[in-house]
């Protein structure tokens, strides 16, 4: 299986992401300049965290127009795999493969600091090896990281159970206390309706060593690495 | 001719960064001050010979694609000689 991750002009997880998938994940992985076109030989994209364009116009706004993200488009339609990591949920927003967006959070802080998330579905190609209900513990580094969607794209999320991870506190409970951003519903990370895209503002990449602090991140990519497999 | 496009938050949307500017202001003493939302404005430089019918179509579209964001935004367009 093989693995890419983007890189765009102000991308500063892609190392981070490209480390855990060759050191953890044990499979190739490139890096794919975001003016490359040809993902046809990849099985899984990363889009990693970072201020692509310096967060110019809104977070994610520009990247949007990279020459990568139409055949990322194709990719994800095609139905393989899409994780978007903090900078890279932003982006997935902006691109319209996810719904809704992420704003500003509430306390206007750009917010470097651990979180706990519940999660909320394990039917999701990302978190089928994790526990429902389970906590990870992992970091956050975002000035806009507050969820937002309407009525009906929250309901529908509800509905489908695309709403992956939520902010909660150590012992799993959500609570306002335990909402870093203001995110709708303390929604940390959701997926696409055919389930093959997934945007998260934690970074699951940075939480993959015990040195860091935290090594419940890897979850996510042995998720990610055991649908590769099974589908081989 | 030159396109005006005003981008702002839509009414439903949380703008933390005017509710800290009201909240300054009225520490201020502005007393009259009730509310303050943050947007953004662009000025666009279209070309000579454009015809205004013309670049209001493009700044409109240019405003929907690019400088906002449907799902949180609202924008409005103005045309100048």
């Amino acid at each position: 299986m093989k693995f890419g991750v983007i890189v765009f002009p102000g991308s500063n997880c892609d190392h981070d992401a490209y480390h855990v998938i060759s050191k953890h994940v044990g499979q190739p992985v490139n890096f794919i300049w975001h003016r490359e076109t040809d993902l046809s030989t990849y099985d899984a994209v990363i889009i990693p965290g970072g201020f692509s364009y310096g967060d110019y116009l809104r977070a994610g706004a520009l990247a949007r127009f990279s020459p990568v993200m139409n055949s990322l488009k194709e990719f994800a339609a095609q139905g393989n795999l899409v994780l978007g990591i903090c900078n890279g949920f932003q982006i997935l927003c902006e691109a319209g493969l996810l719904p809704g967006a992420l704003i500003r959070n509430r306390n206007l802080h750009f917010i470097c600091d651990y979180v706990n998330v519940r999660v909320e579905n394990t039917d999701t190609p990302f978190t089928h090896e994790m526990k429902a209900g389970s906590v990870l513990r992992m970091p956050i580094a975002h000035a806009e990281g507050n969820y937002v969607c309407d009525d009906a794209t929250f309901a529908e999320l509800k509905r489908d159970g695309r709403i992956i991870f939520r902010y909660c506190d150590p012992s799993g409970q959500i609570t306002d206390a335990a909402n870093p951003n203001g995110s709708r519903d303390n929604i940390a990370g959701i997926c696409n309706r055919e389930r093959n895209v997934m945007g998260l503002m934690p970074h699951p990449e940075r939480a993959c060593e015990d040195l860091l602090g935290s090594s419940d991140g890897r979850e996510v990519f042995r998720s990610l690495a055991g649908t590769l497999a099974a589908a081989a | 001719m030159k396109a005006k496009v005003y981008v702002m938050l839509k009414p439903s949307v949380l703008d933390p960064q005017g509710k800290a500017i009201k909240h300054s202001v009225q520490l201020l003493g502005f007393e009259t001050v009730s509310d303050i939302r943050q947007g953004k404005y662009f000025e666009i430089a279209m070309g000579n010979g454009v015809t205004e019918e013309k670049a209001r179509d493009e700044a409109t579209r240019l405003a929907h694609e690019v400088l906002s964001n449907p799902i949180i935004e609202d924008f409005r367009v103005e045309i100048e000689e």
